[in-house]
Formats: C-alpha cells, sequence, structure tokens
C-alpha cells in the first residue's frame, strides 16, 4: 500500500516537472509580456500575433512540407528495402542492416557534418558552388527516417506467413500483384508506424536542417530555407522564446494531447477487440 | 505448372526491390563517412596532411572539451538512471499504474519541437533565477537531464515488463526482504535494458550542441559545439577529424554493448 503510494506520488512529481516548461510558457501565452514571469493582464494578442506573423507562418509551412515529403520518400525507400532485404540472401541482408544501422546510432551531428561536406565543401572545391537546396534538405531528413521505416516493417515481414504470396502466385497473380495485394496488406501496419515515426523524426529534427539547409522552398526573406527548429534556434540565442512562439507552444501542445487522446483511444478499442476475439475463440473451442 | 521462364515478368524479382534504397545507403551514408575520413587526413589541396590530428592533440582547449564533454556525458546519463529507473519499475508494475496512457504521457514531450523544449527549459530556469550567467553547469544538466529523461524510460520499461514474476516471489518467499529482491533479482534481470539506455543519453549527450549552447548562454562548449563551430567556420578538416574522433567511439561504444544489448528494439516499441 505505501510502495503504491509512494510509486504514484513519483510517477506524477516527474510527469509535472517534465512537463513545467512548457505548462510555464502555455501560462504566459495569455499574457502580452516580453518575459515569462511577468504577468501583463489576460489577453489573446499573442494569438493574434502568431497568425499574423508571417516568420513563423513560413517556417511552420517549410516544416511541414519537408516532413510529409521525406517521410513520404523515406517510407517508400525503406519499405521496399525491407522486403527486398528480406528475401535477399543472409550474408547481404547483414551487410544492408548494418549498414542502416548506421544513422540510427551515429551522433547526429557527425551524420549532420558528412552530408554537409558532401553538399557543400566538395562541391564549392571542385565546381565553386554549394549544392545545398531543398533537395539535400529533403536527402538529409530521408537519412534521418529510412532506417526507422525499416525496422518498423521488417518485423511484419517475419510474422507474415510466407506461403500467401507463393498461394497468390500459383492462384495467377504476377509478382507485381502479390506483392501488392497480398504482401503489402500483411506489413501495412508497420509501413504506417514507420511513417509516423519518419514524420516525428522530421518535424523535431535540428541538427541535420542546419547543416543541409539551403535556398528554396517557401521564404521570408532569408536566402535558405528555415525550418521551425532553425528559426527558433535563431531567437533563443539571442534572447527569450518570442512572445508569439508562447502561443504557438499551446497548438503544438494541444495537438500532442490529441494525439496522446487518439492513441489511447485505439489502444483500449484494439485491446477490447482483441478480448472479445479470444473469448469468441474460446467459445468455439468449447463448442467442438 | 505453369512455367513463367522467358517472359518478362521473370525480370521482376522481390529481392531486386532492396536496390534503390541500397543505392541511396551507399550515396548518403557510406560515401558522406568516407569523405569525412579523407577530409580528417588532407589539407585544403587535397594533400595527405596530419595537421588536424597534431592540431587536435596539442590544443589543450580541445582536450579539454572532450573531457568535459565525457564527463557530463556520464552526469546526465547517471541521473537520468537514477530518475528514470525507480520511474519504469513503478510504471511497470500493475500495483502501481494500471494505465497505459502514462507511458505515452512520458514519451509525448518528445513529440514538442526539441529546439522549443530546451528555450521553455531556459526561460523557466532565468524565471527561476538559475541562469547561464550563474549556474551554466547547473542549467545545462538540467536540459540535458530534461530532453533524455524520455529515451531513458522507453528501453528500461520494455526490460520491466519482461521480469520473471516467479523468481521476484520466489526470492521473497525463500527469505529475501524487498530491498535485498530488489538488488539482487531486479537490477540484474533489466541489465539489457540498462545498457542500451545508457547508450540512448550517452552518445547524444556528447554530441548535443543546442543544449549546452542555449542553457549555459554559451559558457560550457561541448564536443558537438566544437564540430558545429569548425562547421560555421568553414573548417572542414578539424571538424571531420572530431567527427571521426567521435565515429571511433561510436564504434567502440557499439561493439562493447553488442553482446548484452541484443533485446533492445529501438523506436519500434513506442508505437
Amino acid at each position: 500500500m505505501v510502495k503504491k503510494i509512494f510509486g504514484q506520488c513519483y510517477i506524477w512529481l516527474i510527469l509535472i516537472l517534465m512537463y513545467l516548461p512548457i505548462l510555464v510558457l502555455i501560462a504566459f501565452s495569455f499574457t502580452k509580456s516580453v518575459n515569462v514571469g511577468v504577468w501583463k493582464g489576460f489577453s489573446f494578442d499573442l494569438y493574434s500575433d502568431l497568425f499574423r506573423s508571417k516568420e513563423i507562418l513560413t517556417a511552420l509551412a517549410n516544416t511541414l512540407i519537408i516532413a510529409i515529403t521525406s517521410a513520404l520518400v523515406a517510407t517508400i525507400l525503406g519499405t521496399l528495402g525491407a522486403i527486398g532485404a528480406f528475401y535477399s540472401s543472409k550474408k547481404f541482408r547483414r551487410a544492408y542492416e548494418f549498414v542502416n544501422q548506421i544513422p540510427v546510432v551515429n551522433a547526429e551531428i557527425v551524420m549532420a557534418l558528412s552530408l554537409a561536406i558532401m553538399f557543400a565543401a566538395l562541391p564549392s572545391l571542385i565546381f565553386h558552388t554549394d549544392l545545398r537546396s531543398y533537395w539535400t534538405l529533403l536527402i538529409g531528413h530521408v537519412v534521418l527516417g529510412a532506417p526507422f521505416v525499416y525496422i518498423n516493417v521488417k518485423p511484419k515481414l517475419q510474422q507474415m506467413d510466407p506461403s500467401l504470396y507463393e498461394a497468390a502466385i500459383d492462384l495467377g497473380a504476377k509478382p507485381r500483384q502479390a506483392l501488392w495485394k497480398v504482401t503489402l496488406p500483411e506489413i501495412l501496419p508497420g509501413v504506417f508506424s514507420g511513417f509516423l515515426l519518419a514524420i516525428t523524426l522530421s518535424l523535431d529534427d535540428f541538427v541535420i536542417s542546419q547543416f543541409t539547409t539551403g535556398p528554396g522552398l517557401l521564404s521570408a526573406g532569408d536566402p535558405k530555407i528555415v525550418t521551425l527548429s532553425i528559426l527558433i534556434q535563431d531567437k533563443i540565442k539571442k534572447g527569450p522564446i518570442p512572445p508569439a512562439m508562447r502561443a504557438l507552444t499551446t497548438v503544438i501542445f494541444l495537438l500532442v494531447v490529441l494525439g496522446v487522446v487518439g492513441i489511447t483511444v485505439f489502444r483500449h478499442y484494439k485491446s477490447k477487440k482483441a478480448a472479445l476475439a479470444s473469448k469468441a475463440n474460446r467459445k468455439r473451442r468449447r463448442a467442438y | 505448372m505453369k512455367s513463367n521462364k522467358g517472359s518478362r515478368f521473370q525480370l521482376f524479382k522481390r529481392k531486386n526491390l532492396c536496390i534503390p534504397y541500397g543505392i541511396f545507403l551507399v550515396l548518403f551514408i557510406i560515401v558522406p563517412i568516407l569523405i569525412i575520413v579523407f577530409y580528417a587526413f588532407t589539407d585544403d589541396n587535397g594533400v595527405l596532411s596530419f595537421s588536424a590530428l597534431t592540431g587536435f592533440f596539442t590544443n589543450p582547449s580541445k582536450l579539454n572539451v572532450l573531457i568535459t564533454s565525457v564527463f557530463i556525458a556520464l552526469q546526465t546519463t547517471l541521473l537520468c538512471l537514477l530518475i528514470g529507473y525507480p520511474l519504469a519499475y513503478f510504471l511497470a508494475d500493475k500495483k502501481v499504474n494500471k494505465n497505459a496512457v502514462f507511458i505515452t504521457l512520458f514519451i509525448a514531450p518528445m513529440w514538442i519541437n526539441f529546439v522549443l523544449r530546451t528555450g521553455a527549459t531556459r526561460d523557466l530556469l532565468t524565471w527561476m533565477g538559475i541562469n547561464g550567467g550563474n549556474a551554466p553547469y547547473f542549467a545545462t544538466l538540467i536540459g540535458m537531464v530534461q530532453n533524455y529523461l524520455p529515451f531513458v524510460i522507453l528501453p528500461l520499461y520494455t526490460t520491466m515488463l519482461k521480469l520473471d514474476k516467479s523468481q521476484l516471489e520466489a526470492a521473497a518467499d525463500l527469505g529475501a526482504n524487498p530491498v535485498q529482491v530488489f538488488f539482487k533479482s531486479v537490477v540484474p534481470q533489466s541489465i539489457p535494458g540498462i545498457v542500451s539506455a545508457c547508450t540512448m543519453t550517452f552518445m547524444p549527450t556528447m554530441s548535443s550542441y543546442v543544449i549546452s549552447d542555449t542553457l549555459s548562454e554559451g559558457k560550457i562548449t561541448l564536443f558537438g559545439n566544437y564540430i558545429y563551430l569548425d562547421f560555421a567556420n568553414n573548417l572542414w578538416h578539424d571538424g571531420s577529424f572530431m567527427a571521426l574522433i567521435m565515429l571511433v567511439i561510436i564504434g567502440i561504444s557499439m561493439f562493447v554493448t553488442r553482446n548484452s544489448g541484443k533485446e533492445e528494439k529501438e523506436g519500434g516499441a513506442a508505437w
């Protein structure tokens, strides 16, 4: 009993401490003051500032564009890679997976620097030009996400019944059709969670973005593509988080809460379904 | 059975699907790393040179940074374990926590932008009177722990779920007190989780530069800061050499933890 009370208190304490900085920002998003900690009366001014700030909205749009495009590319590449490697020889697969694992364990800054040298230093040495643009930023984010798509798809392939594909072929499906209509639906949950993870990593990324960004996409005056992370880092280097960004924090936080609720409901629904299925199974077995 | 030999569909093989990603891996992971190795040991004219190497080992401030980084990374890892271990233990204990939503809540901060979170921590600490001016080291440590705690909780929680409950009960039945049960049965069983938690905090802490930069207001320089500065000043060869050192350290730590961390599953567990 003591353990239960102590344990729950501990969980709540750490939870509150972890969210405290964000909660404080949210609380002070309803007052128009330069610094956190100074209350200048309740107002929604910061929210209207947020939706009028071209700088923040541009960065937000850039971030979303890059997250979605890079996650799509990463999902396609990673999924195809996982399927291909799964049906290759063991030796080849091992080598493939070793390389796939490098970005997962490697320090982000090492990858970022290596890409920056490849896209900026070497080309300026050879062609006297900097290759960095939207495309290099995209590649950087795909490097970040694709290995995780691979890792998420692989177990689904292992769980799949290999005779399903063979059956489809025997029944006259072309390999392409069998892959599209039999294999893909089976591994879809893994593909989907890989996609979500790739989006999250891209949205959260700062280091790779800063090293590989170049001109292109939407711009609010800066010659380079500015993502949200780059913009925020640029601001907090010089002073406190800009007031309008406190309002942005509230928006992001609400989206995260929505995500948590969504996952919880989904999990609840899934476990309920599993419970029903096992109940039905038991009944069926009893009937035999 | 109908033979497909000679038809153009024979060209389509499942294993060929790995070609596009294979090319991608070679072009954007292997080649860049080779370029780093090349840059670490050459000068601006592309001639073999050890100036980056000698520059690193004869520069006391760079060696100092390496030691400081290892020290901060060790402290962060230890603090994260001290906070995260009991937390994962309680979260996985059905008697204490029945609700799966808590583990999601502990991962959710990762969905809020990392730089924004760091800034928020800094602004809060400044309000509380702790800032880069009076306590740069303490502020950095708080920021690191705050940021890397989820990475510790997740692997620990996954191993805790798999604890052999009957062994714990047997130990208690045979007369071990709760403290003994904890140290002689719970801890040894969770070693794989501890190892993977350490690898997920130690290296990122050493190489991060945003947290130390923001929270210490530029007063604490970590390994990552130096690499970034070399990048910002176009000192590609020095930067490459430091990145290479980082790579070697990562390689060694991967080799050391390979055998004990076999059970770790990256990422997948979160979903």
